[in-house]
């Protein structure tokens, strides 16, 4: 699944801690050992048994790339390699984070419905990235 | 390129609506010919999809950017699988201002 990808990518990939990398996809440090632990199964078999891998399925929203630009205070979503505003074509933008820090101001990132993450939340974007 | 702002009234110093699927008209800006051309935005009185409906309506008219104040969960999905690029405005401008910074 997309997720346990996701762990083994931050983990032992990229190299994060457990803690950082569970903050990262939005789940709690107990819950990325789990995938985490499930994800390095399946890599074992592939290796061992000489099995496939194959990484699909899970719940999974990717979020929209998100950018603020500085000049005319719009956001929009950023398409491929754009490196200017659609709107003024300033070039002087700035990636909106999906970290919930600036939820008051960002419309992308509303106050969370509250029903927590194990919901598949259709009223708020808060848990757009990850539900699990 | 045509861009797509949702707007309040049919003329070109009315204000931009800040909502999408619900405002009363769309004002169809083409980059190339730089003509404003306004539309009844015919979704609006839906009980429900207003908005996925106003993307049809727009799609049609060959509009690739849409700018307004806020875009449902409905829209933020469509609109990538149709190539739509959204473009939130969280000032009160009117068309005409928005039309004058897309002319840059």
């Amino acid at each position: 699944m997309y997720e346990e990808y996701e762990a083994l990518r931050l983990c032992d990939y990229e190299g994060h801690n457990q803690c950082d990398a569970s903050k990262l996809m939005g789940v709690s440090r107990p819950t990325l050992t789990r995938i985490c632990m499930s994800a390095q199964n399946k890599v074992s078999m592939a290796v061992v048994e000489g099995r496939q891998l194959i990484i699909e399925g899970g719940k999974v929203e990717i979020g929209n790339e998100w950018m603020k630009c500085n000049n005319c205070h719009c956001f929009f979503v950023k398409f491929q390699h754009e490196d200017s505003c659609p709107l003024c074509g300033s070039k002087e933008m700035s990636e909106v984070q999906n970290d919930g820090e600036d939820a008051d101001n960002e419309l992308s990132l509303k106050a969370c419905c509250g029903r927590g993450k194990r919901h598949r939340c259709q009223e708020c974007t808060n848990h757009k990235i990850y539900h699990i | 390129m045509k861009v797509a702002i949702s707007s309040k009234g049919n003329t070109i110093d009315s204000e931009m609506d800040s909502r999408f699927g619900r405002c009363k008209f769309f004002a169809i800006y083409d980059s190339e010919d730089k003509s404003t051309m306004f539309i009844d935005n015919t979704a609006a009185s839906l009980t429900e999809g207003a908005g996925p409906a106003a993307l049809q309506l727009l799609t049609a008219q060959g509009v690739s950017k849409l700018v307004s104040g806020n875009f449902g969960l409905k829209i933020k999905t469509l609109s990538s699988d149709l190539n739509v690029q959204l473009i939130v405005m969280r000032e009160n401008y009117t068309i005409e201002k928005i039309i004058n910074i897309l002319n840059h």
